[in-house]
C-alpha cells in the first residue's frame, strides 16, 4: 500500500474536498489500485527525454527561438476593448449563488 | 421521405427545394425524442424556442429562394459540456445544475451560423469523465442498439442521439476516446480532429492539453461537412491552430489506391475480443482490395498509454476543476460557517464519485514529492508515445486499429472497478496524447448484433486522408 489514510486526508485538503469516512476508505483502495498500474511507467528510462506538456509545439511554435518568442504565433496586437465586450454586472452576477447588485457574496473569511 | 433518416445534404436540399421545411424537420425530430428518449436518456435539455427561431429563419430564406448555408435547417444537438448562451449547461454534473452561460461555445456558434438548428443539450459522463455514460449525475444513457448496454462515454448522449435518429448530427468532445468509443458502441461515425483544429472556447475544460471537439454523424460525409464548418483559427483560443482548413467534402472522392495503411501489432494483443479482431481484420482486407498498401508498423510504447493518460488527464483536471468553488456560479452548500467550509462542502456535495477520484489522483500526482515520479514522468512518456507515431507516419499515411477492444458492455458491468473502465479506452487515448486525428467507422456487428468500430488514425492536420479512407470503406460496406 503506497497511499495511506493520512495521504488521502492530506491530498483531500489540498484539493478542497472534505470526503466522508466511507469515501476516504474507497479512495485509499482506488488510488492504490490505479497507482500500482501507473507504476509500470517506472520501467521506462526517460532520463534523456523532454517532457511534453502540450501539442501546440507541433504547429506555430518556432523552435529556433527561446522563451516567449517561441510562442509568437499565439500573440496578437492588443485590442482596446478586448475580443468581446466585458459582461454587464447583472449578467456576470446572474449565476452567482449569492450576490448583491455589485459583488459576489461569501461567508465570512476570518473567524473571530 | 422519412424526415428522421436524412443526412445533412438530403435535409438541406429538401428544404431548399421546398419539399419540406426546417420547421417540419425539427418537429419530427422532437416527436421522435418525445417517443424514444424516455428509454434512451440522451437529452438533458431541449431548446425548442431557439430551434423554432432558427428553423423559421431558414424557412424564410428558402421561401425567398435564397441559397441556404451548408447546414441550413439541419437539426443537430450538442454535448452538454459546450456552453450555450441562455441555455442551461450542466457538464452532466449537479454542481452546474443551474448554470446558464452568458456566451456561446465557438463550435456551436459556427454551426448555427452555418444554418444548423440546435434541438437541445446531450447527456454525458460528469465533466466528460467516463467511458460508459454511467457517471452522469442525472441519469445514464442506454445504447439504442440494446438498451441493457451502455452507449459508451463520455459522449454517450451524442452517439445515442444519432444512432436513434433523434438528431442528424451531434457535437461531442474527446479527451481519451470520448467521441470515438461511443461512436463505435452505437454504430455511428465519430471524428476527433487534430488538437488545435477546432477551437475549445466555450468547452468546459476537463484536460486542456487533451480536449477536442468533434462531430458524431450517420456517415463520413456528414462528419466532413461539420468539421469544415467548425474548424479553423479562433482568436478566443490561443491553442487553436492557424493552419488552412481544406475542403474535406471535396476531397472525399479522391482515390485511396496507393495509400499506405499501417497495422500495429500492439493494437491486436491480449484483451481484444475475437469478433472485434475478425471484423477489423476484414476491414483491413477490404482496404487492401481498394488498392491500399498494408504495412506493418510498430508503436512500441502503446502499453504505457493508459497510465500516462490517467496521470496527465487527472493532473490537468484537478487544476481545471479548482474553479468550482460555489462563488461565481454553480452549486453552493447551505449553511457553511466560513469561506473554507463553503468551498469544501460545495465541492463535496456538488461533485460525483468519479470526478472526486480523478481530482484526488491528479492532486496526488502534482503534490510535492510525487510530481517528478508521476506528472513529469508521464509527460516524458507522452513524448515517447508521440515519437512512436512520428516514426510510424514516416512509413504510412494512416494507421488502422480497432476503436475499442470489445463491443458495448452491460450497464453496471464495470461500474465498481475504475481500472477496468479505464481500459475501455486502451486504443483511443494515445491519439489524444499525441494530438493526432482519429475517426471511428462502423465495421460490422457481433453475433449479438452489437456494432463494432474501425479506428483510422492520421497525421497531425491530415483529417482529409482519414476521412477519405473512411468514405471509401463506408461506400464498400453499404
Amino acid at each position: 500500500m503506497k497511499v495511506t489514510d493520512k495521504d488521502v486526508a492530506y491530498v483531500a485538503d489540498l484539493a478542497n474536498l472534505e470526503l466522508t469516512e466511507e469515501e476516504r476508505t474507497h479512495m485509499v483502495r482506488d488510488l492504490n489500485s490505479i497507482l500500482e498500474y501507473v507504476d509500470k511507467l517506472s520501467r521506462l528510462n526517460t532520463d534523456k527525454v523532454e517532457p511534453m506538456a502540450q501539442v501546440s509545439d507541433r504547429y506555430g511554435v518556432d523552435t529556433t527561438k527561446v522563451a516567449s518568442e517561441r510562442f509568437a504565433y499565439a500573440s496578437r496586437e492588443d485590442i482596446l476593448f478586448g475580443l468581446r465586450p466585458s459582461l454587464p454586472h447583472e449578467e456576470a452576477l446572474a449565476n452567482a449563488p449569492d450576490a448583491d447588485e455589485n459583488f459576489f457574496k461569501v461567508p465570512k473569511v476570518i473567524e473571530r | 421521405m422519412d424526415l428522421n433518416q436524412l443526412t445533412i445534404d438530403a435535409a438541406r436540399s429538401a428544404i431548399q427545394e421546398r419539399k419540406t421545411t426546417s420547421m417540419a424537420l425539427v418537429e419530427s425530430h422532437y416527436e421522435r425524442i418525445q417517443k424514444e428518449d424516455s428509454a434512451i436518456g440522451a437529452f438533458l435539455t431541449l431548446t425548442k424556442e431557439r430551434a423554432m427561431e432558427q428553423a423559421d429563419r431558414i424557412d424564410r430564406l428558402a421561401s425567398e429562394g435564397k441559397m441556404l448555408p451548408p447546414l441550413g435547417g439541419v437539426p443537430v444537438a450538442i454535448k452538454d459540456v459546450m456552453c450555450t448562451r441562455g441555455v442551461r449547461t450542466t457538464a452532466g454534473s449537479k454542481i452546474l445544475e443551474n448554470f446558464v452561460p452568458p456566451y456561446d461555445c465557438t463550435a456551436v456558434a459556427r454551426l448555427e451560423a452555418a444554418g444548423a438548428v440546435v434541438l437541445g443539450k446531450l447527456n454525458c459522463d460528469e465533466f466528460a469523465m467516463g467511458s460508459s455514460n454511467e457517471n452522469s449525475a442525472y441519469h445514464p444513457v442506454r445504447n439504442p442498439r440494446d438498451t441493457s448496454r451502455v452507449p459508451g462515454g463520455s459522449s454517450g448522449g451524442s452517439a445515442a442521439a444519432v444512432a436513434a435518429s433523434m438528431a442528424v448530427v451531434t457535437l461531442g468532445s474527446d479527451t481519451g476516446g470520448s467521441i470515438r468509443q461511443p461512436a463505435s458502441f452505437c454504430g455511428v461515425v465519430g471524428l476527433m480532429p487534430t488538437y488545435g483544429r477546432v477551437s475549445r472556447y466555450g468547452l468546459i475544460a476537463f484536460a486542456s492539453s487533451l480536449d477536442h471537439i468533434g462531430p458524431l454523424a450517420k456517415n463520413v460525409k456528414d462528419a466532413a461537412t461539420v468539421l469544415k464548418t467548425i474548424a479553423g483559427r479562433d482568436p478566443m483560443d490561443t491553442t487553436s491552430a492557424d493552419v488552412p482548413v481544406p475542403d474535406y467534402v471535396a476531397e472525399l472522392e479522391n482515390p485511396v489506391s496507393g495509400l499506405r495503411i499501417g497495422v500495429a501489432k500492439e493494437y491486436f494483443g491480449d484483451g481484444l475480443d475475437a469478433e472485434v479482431r475478425k471484423a477489423v481484420e476484414d476491414a483491413i482486407e477490404s482496404l487492401a482490395k481498394l488498392g491500399c498498401d498494408v504495412v506493418p508498423v510498430s508503436l512500441p510504447h502503446s502499453e504505457y498509454a493508459i497510465p500516462t493518460y490517467y496521470i496527465v488527464a487527472t493532473a490537468e483536471a484537478s487544476s481545471n476543476l479548482a474553479r468550482f468553488d460555489g462563488v461565481r456560479y454553480g452549486f453552493r452548500a447551505k449553511n457553511a460557517r466560513t469561506l473554507s467550509d463553503m468551498y469544501r462542502r460545495s465541492r463535496d456535495e456538488g461533485f460525483g464519485q468519479e470526478v472526486k477520484r480523478r481530482i484526488m489522483l491528479g492532486t496526488y500526482a502534482l503534490s510535492a514529492g510525487y510530481y517528478d515520479a508521476y506528472y513529469l514522468k508521464a509527460q516524458k512518456v507522452r513524448t515517447l508515445l508521440t515519437r512512436d507515431f512520428d516514426e510510424a507516419f514516416k512509413k504510412v499515411d494512416a494507421i488502422v486499429t480497432p476503436t475499442s477492444p470489445t463491443a458495448a458492455f452491460k450497464l453496471g458491468e464495470k461500474a465498481n472497478d475504475p481500472l477496468a473502465m479505464y481500459l475501455a479506452d486502451i486504443y483511443t487515448v494515445t491519439a489524444d496524447l499525441a494530438g493526432i486525428p482519429g475517426i471511428s467507422i462502423p465495421c460490422g456487428v457481433t453475433k449479438e448484433k452489437l456494432p463494432i468500430g474501425l479506428q483510422i488514425l492520421g497525421k497531425h492536420f491530415d483529417e482529409a486522408t482519414i476521412l477519405r479512407l473512411g468514405f471509401a470503406y463506408e461506400r464498400l460496406s453499404i
